[in-house]
């Protein structure tokens, strides 16, 4: 029989500790103290799993193994986006997050853990400041869920059952809402899509003048949107919902908030979005996370779901304190009767995101804007050059752009794997999605990519297209 | 073999920098870090690129975020993170439920670091995403032989997360079923809140069971609530109490007996694997913590992951999509016609998977055994230590064991010095110790606390931990006002309103902050 391991991360695995442990709480086996497991109960098979990869050399070089039959957008040159885009991660950004204190801290009240509040509430001001509204929650798990949450917290609040939201809006977030808005009351509520035009790509305000209506619990747009293109009439879009008693819900590109105006300041009530642009790495989409913000009336504030932080006093003069917000609206406390669930989120997200904010400052917000406008726009260019490309919507865009390719005889399908053999993962493949505009790419492109990569994939794309 | 932890404590004091908020820090012109910007032959072409935005949508005056150095940003973080006591750096084993184990380095480095992991977009090409899919299906794999359920899905980013996908699939199914009847789900109290909220969330009723005697419902508790209404019963075994009903197949049996699906809440599988599973209790469907049960650190509450087991009949109702394996590719599936759709963008946190996938790796079939029952042991040796701290009852089944947590009570401390579990809790920071979790609410158990040590502590942290708490036991008799005034050698003292209702003092922001104080 094989000595018995003694596990680095199971301290009490060495024999004779485990021996002194059992004799002094009296028993002679530790399956013993299952004995309240009843036998019909216990699994008395072995489990299926790999032997053991013991060291820690093997391990690492095991992980290492799998992790570089990934290919990687440093090597690769990536030009995808639809929610999950790729851009520059500050150093300090990746030393905070990678502190062990931040990293393996949990739910703590503010005295062992007053750094993690403190650095929660400075999350909150500055993206108060970016987004120009004053009620903010701790972000949840990704931007389809804040979405779908901003919602739900405006059917509540209205306690109408339709919701109006873009056809052009993103499908995973769409598909999040849908499943979440599903059966949860009587009557029903719809999700209603409104056109967007397929010249310019913006909002049909006509449709959604047909479709609003005193059902409207709120009117849902992202800007930029999906497709990429600012909604130029957003102001107008408000009024429309305000005027009928809707909430305006605006879901919002945080990293284009130092050069875009916020939606708070074109009448939007609640603001969403995602934070992954904030200092964050892609992580395959494991680096998404919420945000939620509104105006700061007790209606809007009364019916978020998550923690909120609030600052205020000790028993010291001078002293800052942390607390919580309307914590009895919290599942935590109110279970079944709370708004919607709360739990687990992506507190360590909200952190990046404030230290993010906090090196970049106004200046920096605005030049990364600007540079994001510029190379996109530079890329558009020279992408609608080639032959038989072309853009797909007239009106101006932020960092994605739609580039058809009808007239190149070529499916996107068949371009993005000849860009693969270039090195080169191409715009996201819109032509299922998005049937009606034929065979069309969304291309991200951020500060990360140069002048070279534009060049690079023109002429991969000149190839491609052939 | 070092000091005696009963007698000589630390003498702690945790970091206290008395840190301005970083809004306060600003100086005009100062940068943390300068931006890529575009070329010059980029600007020739396309100009500035801000005059692209038209007027309507230009942002008119700067965001008013505060303009500091790179260093005292760093510095100002790092106090920030002195300030917090991360499992990483403290005796974490008062934190019942939440399974504060260690996350190790190895893997840690590897998702953070590793562009195969960091650098990766979802929406690649399937060919170049083989490594994380492979994590993926392996993991599910691993976890289908844990619980014995058939089918698992990645998608959900945290446990509560997890159970609402589950109240979806349950909906589906007697959707599917033509079953419009079953608007219940039925969840115990020492179930985890969330079993009450998220299928709440999805449009249930919910009945909650109370506590017998036992410390968890009787059956005949749970045979009054279920009916032909009963879409669903969601429960934790053990409960947060730590108590093993050993009598939770005939609850399932019930339950199925009125047709209702049962869910497994597994928060607090540590104790359990490779000894009892889902599947021989009889459950439906199942969910994993994977940063608690599988070592994925906590993150300040997130990012994290709760992974979704089903039974075979269930399997087409999960989110889309799926990771699968031709004997020769991975490859994304999602031709699941009647799936519940999605809860979650793209595949879910894929970093969190990729440690669940490394620790397993690292523990095998004898290394899940031995965590459960270390876990287990540890719990039981740690509650000799603490059931015998005067002013200490523990709550319900006295003289029955409990598995991997206990729930105690401080109402004899209470009702003897007028201490409680408030401020216990406050007072042990100043031992450097991490506060514990009281209970969920309603909190039925009087001044309650529930310690959970996991695996991952040695005997001489345990008996550092009990010491502490023996300690301020004796301090509440013999001189209560430094437990009362506690904490002392926190990063700071005392909040008498941790709990913010009135919209008059609601500040979230700083700025908001400034109003309320008249700009002081």
């Amino acid at each position: 029989m094989s000595k018995k391991t003694v596990f680095p991360y199971i301290p009490n695995s060495v024999p004779e500790v485990k021996a002194q442990m059992l004799k002094e709480i009296g028993i002679g086996d530790v399956m013993d103290l299952y004995y309240e497991v009843p036998e019909h109960l216990r699994f008395n098979g072995k489990m299926n799993l790999p032997p053991p990869l013991l060291d820690e050399y093997s391990i690492k070089k095991h992980l290492e193994q799998l992790l570089s039959r990934n290919k990687n957008c440093s090597d690769y040159l990536n030009f995808l986006g639809a929610g999950c885009a790729q851009h520059f991660v500050p150093a300090v950004c990746d030393e905070i997050n990678g502190r062990g204190e931040f990293l393996t801290a949990y739910s703590s009240p503010m005295w062992a853990d007053y750094g993690k509040w403190q650095a929660w509430f400075e999350y909150q001001s500055l993206m108060g400041e970016l987004l120009d509204m004053d009620f903010l929650s701790i972000p949840t798990y990704d931007g389809a869920q804040a979405a779908a949450t901003s919602l739900s917290m405006a059917v509540r609040l209205t306690g109408r059952h339709r919701v109006l939201a873009p056809k052009s809006m993103n499908p995973e977030n769409l598909m999040v809402a849908r499943n979440y808005l599903k059966d949860i009351s009587d009557p029903a509520i719809s999700i209603d899509l409104i056109e967007f035009d397929p010249e310019t790509g913006l909002l049909d305000l006509n449709d959604l003048r047909a479709k609003v209506s005193a059902d409207t619990a709120a009117v849902f747009i992202e800007n930029p949107t999906y497709l990429g293109v600012m909604e130029i009439k957003a102001a107008e879009i408000g009024k429309l919902a305000r005027e009928n008693g809707a909430e305006f819900v605006v879901y919002a590109d945080p990293i284009s908030l130092g050069v875009m105006m916020p939606p708070a300041q074109y009448g939007a009530t609640i603001a969403c979005g995602d934070l992954h642009p904030l200092g964050i790495h892609m992580q395959c989409g494991g680096g998404q996370s919420g945000f939620m913000a509104s105006l700061p009336d007790m209606d809007h504030a009364s019916r978020f779901k998550d923690i909120i932080v609030g600052i205020t006093n000790t028993v010291k003069e001078g002293e800052y304190g942390f607390g919580t917000v309307l914590p009895k609206n919290l599942s935590y406390i109110r279970r079944e009767r709370a708004n919607e669930f709360t739990g687990t989120n992506t507190g360590l997200w909200a952190i990046t995101a404030a230290v993010y904010l906090s090196l970049m400052g106004p200046k920096g917000m605005q030049e990364i804007g600007q540079t994001i406008l510029q190379k996109a726009r530079y890329a558009a260019r020279r992408i609608s050059e080639l032959e038989g490309v072309k853009l797909a919507f007239s009106s101006p865009f932020f960092k994605e752009f739609v580039v058809n390719f009808d007239e190149t005889a070529k499916s996107v399908a068949q371009i993005n794997r000849a860009l693969l053999s270039y090195g080169i993962f191409g715009g996201k493949d819109l032509s299922d999605e998005f049937q009606h505009l034929g065979q069309c790419a969304l291309y991200c492109v951020t500060e990360v990519i140069t002048k070279q990569d534009i060049d690079r994939l023109v002429s991969a794309l000149q190839e491609a297209v052939k | 073999m070092g000091r005696n932890k009963e007698t000589r404590l630390r003498h702690f004091h945790q970091a206290r920098w008395d840190e301005e908020i970083i809004c306060e820090m600003s100086v005009p012109g100062e940068r943390g870090i300068l931006v890529p910007k575009a070329e010059e032959a980029i600007c020739l072409e396309v100009g500035d690129g801000l005059s692209a935005i038209p007027e309507c949508l230009r942002r008119k005056q700067p965001p008013a975020l505060p303009e500091v150095g790179q260093m005292r940003v760093l510095r100002h973080f790092l106090h920030l993170s002195q300030e917090t006591m991360g499992t990483d750096v403290t005796i974490d084993i008062g934190e019942g439920t939440c399974t504060m184990k260690y996350s190790p380095k190895v893997q840690e480095h590897l998702a953070a670091r590793h562009p195969g992991m960091t650098e990766i977009h979802p929406l690649q090409d399937e060919a170049t995403l083989q490594g994380i899919f492979e994590i993926y299906y392996k993991l599910e794999q691993f976890l289908k032989e844990i619980s014995g359920l058939n089918y698992f899905s990645l998608q959900p980013s945290s446990g509560s997360q997890a159970i609402y996908a589950n109240a979806c699939i349950i909906r589906a199914y007697h959707a599917s079923r033509g079953d419009r009847e079953r608007d219940e789900i039925v969840t115990t109290l020492f179930s985890h809140p969330v079993d009450a909220a998220a299928p709440a969330t999805a449009g249930y009723k919910v009945i909650t069971l109370m506590p017998g005697e036992n410390g968890y419902p009787d059956f005949g508790a749970l045979k009054a609530a279920l009916s032909k209404r009963t879409a669903g019963i969601v429960i934790t075994n053990p409960e947060d109490t730590g108590i093993y009903n050993p009598g939770i197949d005939a609850y399932v049996k019930a339950a199925h007996d009125v047709g209702a699906l049962c869910a497994y809440d597994q928060a607090n599988a540590n104790g359990l694997l490779g000894i009892a599973r889902a599947k021989e209790a009889g459950f439906d469907l199942c969910h994993f913590n994977l940063h608690k049960t599988f070592s994925a650190p906590h993150g300040c509450m997130g990012p994290a992951m709760g992974a979704l087991g089903v039974t075979t009949d269930l399997a087409k109702f999960l989110p889309v999509p799926r990771v699968e394996y031709d004997g020769q590719r991975y490859f994304l599936d999602y031709d699941l016609p009647e799936s519940i759709g999605r809860v979650r963008s793209f595949f879910g946190n894929a970093p969190v998977a990729l440690k669940a996938y490394a620790w397993i790796m690292q523990h095998g079939e004898e290394g899940l055994r031995e965590a459960a029952a270390i876990s287990v042991l540890n719990n039981n040796y740690l509650e000799k230590k603490i059931r015998e701290i005067p002013g200490v009852v523990v709550w319900y089944a006295q003289g029955r064991r409990r598995l991997e947590q206990v729930r105690y009570s401080w109402e004899k401390l209470k009702k003897e010095t007028g201490i409680g579990s408030d401020q216990v809790e406050r007072r042990m920071v100043d031992y450097g110790l991490q506060h514990y979790f009281q209970s969920h609410h309603p909190q039925v158990v009087p001044e309650p606390f529930t310690l959970e040590p996991c695996e991952s502590y040695s005997k001489d942290d345990i008996d550092e931990f009990a010491a502490v708490l023996h300690r301020i036991s004796r301090e509440a008799h013999e001189h209560p006002e430094i437990v009362l005034t506690a904490p002392h050698n926190a990063p700071i003292h005392d909040i008498p309103a941790p709990a913010i209702f009135d919209p008059e003092k609601i500040a979230t922001t700083w700025r908001q902050y400034k109003k309320i104080k008249g700009g002081a």
